[in-house]
């Protein structure tokens, strides 16, 4: 039985590339066949970050209008079996593509794949009505930002409003050294305003920048993100596994240090 | 000095989380500020037919509460008025 996943986040630069990269690259370390779409038409990044990029030939586009075989515009991932990216066209835009097709699109796909993967464009209009079309169900990716949360609701309520069957809560970029201070909200703080399931917490991580340098996603390695994304895989295969404890232990001489600075910058 | 600055900082946050609350309600149920004046308008002169309150600190906001049992959220109209006097109040008869 194959899934299709939307990722999906009304705002830009919160992570949705970034997650639906190393979710792919986690389900597929799990054994899955999986697709992963790059929806975002005349934007493309989603072959970036995988490490990809030199190796697209046709793009989804070219699949749509009939240029091409599916199979021949999936691109295989050589370091995981079972991993293929269908990236998008750079130099078309969103009108290239109408709902009807992407959902035909994914059909397709579902014959040979476990997961679909679709990698949803910022913002609510047409690309994100594409992406959305022929998806199962959503995964909300969110940081505990102001701006990224009253986004994420609103792109709740049109999921919501459009039948999508279930919808889960990613929370990106959480520093638990500024939860703790009381500067950030928590992921419970989030869950509390946005009343849904939540399905994983991502902390902020400087690998995840050296990550998207090297296109080599993160998922699965030892590293604490590492391992959140893998935990995420864990549970959209329908695991139950607990929530990683983020917290920092800072030791006693980091504490003083920390005052001292803390000390310096009201003076400033 | 220093120290008591960073006891009483308010947490910047539950300023957000204030603030979205506030916010996220006013999206879904998605009245307009100026309904939100009326609103505000029309309640203070009903109040103000049975107690003399201050008709410029009154505020109106819709807030989200969880229902625990139930597990869901509803929206509510919290409103603060501020009483004058309690002498003046009318006592209704009857």
């Amino acid at each position: 039985m194959s899934e299709v996943i939307v990722v999906t986040s009304g705002k830009g630069g919160v992570g949705k590339t970034t997650t639906t990269a190393n979710i792919g690259t986690g389900l597929a370390k799990l054994g899955k066949k999986v697709a992963l779409i790059d929806t975002d038409i005349g934007l493309r990044n989603l072959d970036v970050v995988m490490g990809l990029e030199n190796r697209i030939v046709y793009h989804l586009v070219d699949v749509i209008e009939g240029n091409c075989r599916l199979k021949q515009a999936l691109i295989r991932d050589k370091r995981y079996p079972g991993l293929f990216v269908l990236p998008s066209a750079q130099t078309r835009d969103k009108s290239a593509v109408n709902p009807a097709q992407m959902t035909e699109l994914t059909q397709q796909l579902r014959d040979c794949f476990d997961y679909i993967i679709l990698d949803c464009p910022a913002g609510i209009e047409q690309g994100f009505q594409n992406a959305v079309a022929g998806a199962d169900r959503a995964l909300v990716v969110t940081t505990p930002e102001v701006s990224a949360i009253r986004d994420a609701d609103r792109i709740i309520g049109l999921l919501e409003a459009k039948g999508m069957s279930r919808c889960d809560l990613i929370v990106n970029r959480i520093r638990m050294d500024m939860v703790m201070r009381g500067d950030m909200m928590s992921m419970d703080d989030v869950v509390d305003i946005l009343a849904i399931n939540l399905i994983g917490i991502i902390p902020d991580d400087e690998r995840i920048v050296i990550s998207t340098n090297q296109g080599e996603p993160v998922a699965g390695d030892d590293s604490k993100v590492g391992q959140a994304f893998m935990n995420i895989c864990c549970r959209i295969m329908g695991k139950d596994v607990p929530f990683m404890d983020l917290a920092v232990k800072r030791r006693f001489f980091m504490r003083f240090t920390g005052l001292l600075k803390k000390q310096r910058e009201v003076r400033s | 000095m220093k120290f008591r600055y960073y006891l009483n900082r308010n947490k910047s946050k539950s300023i957000a989380m204030d603030r979205l609350k506030v916010l996220l309600i006013s999206d879904r149920v998605d009245c307009n500020p100026d309904m939100m004046e009326m609103l505000k308008k029309d309640l203070t002169r009903v109040i103000s037919k049975y107690l003399e309150i201050d008709a410029d600190a009154v505020n109106v906001q819709i807030r989200k509460t969880s229902l625990k049992d139930k597990g869901t959220y509803q929206a509510k109209i919290c409103a603060n008025a501020p009483i004058k006097s309690v002498s003046n109040a009318v006592t209704l008869k009857p």
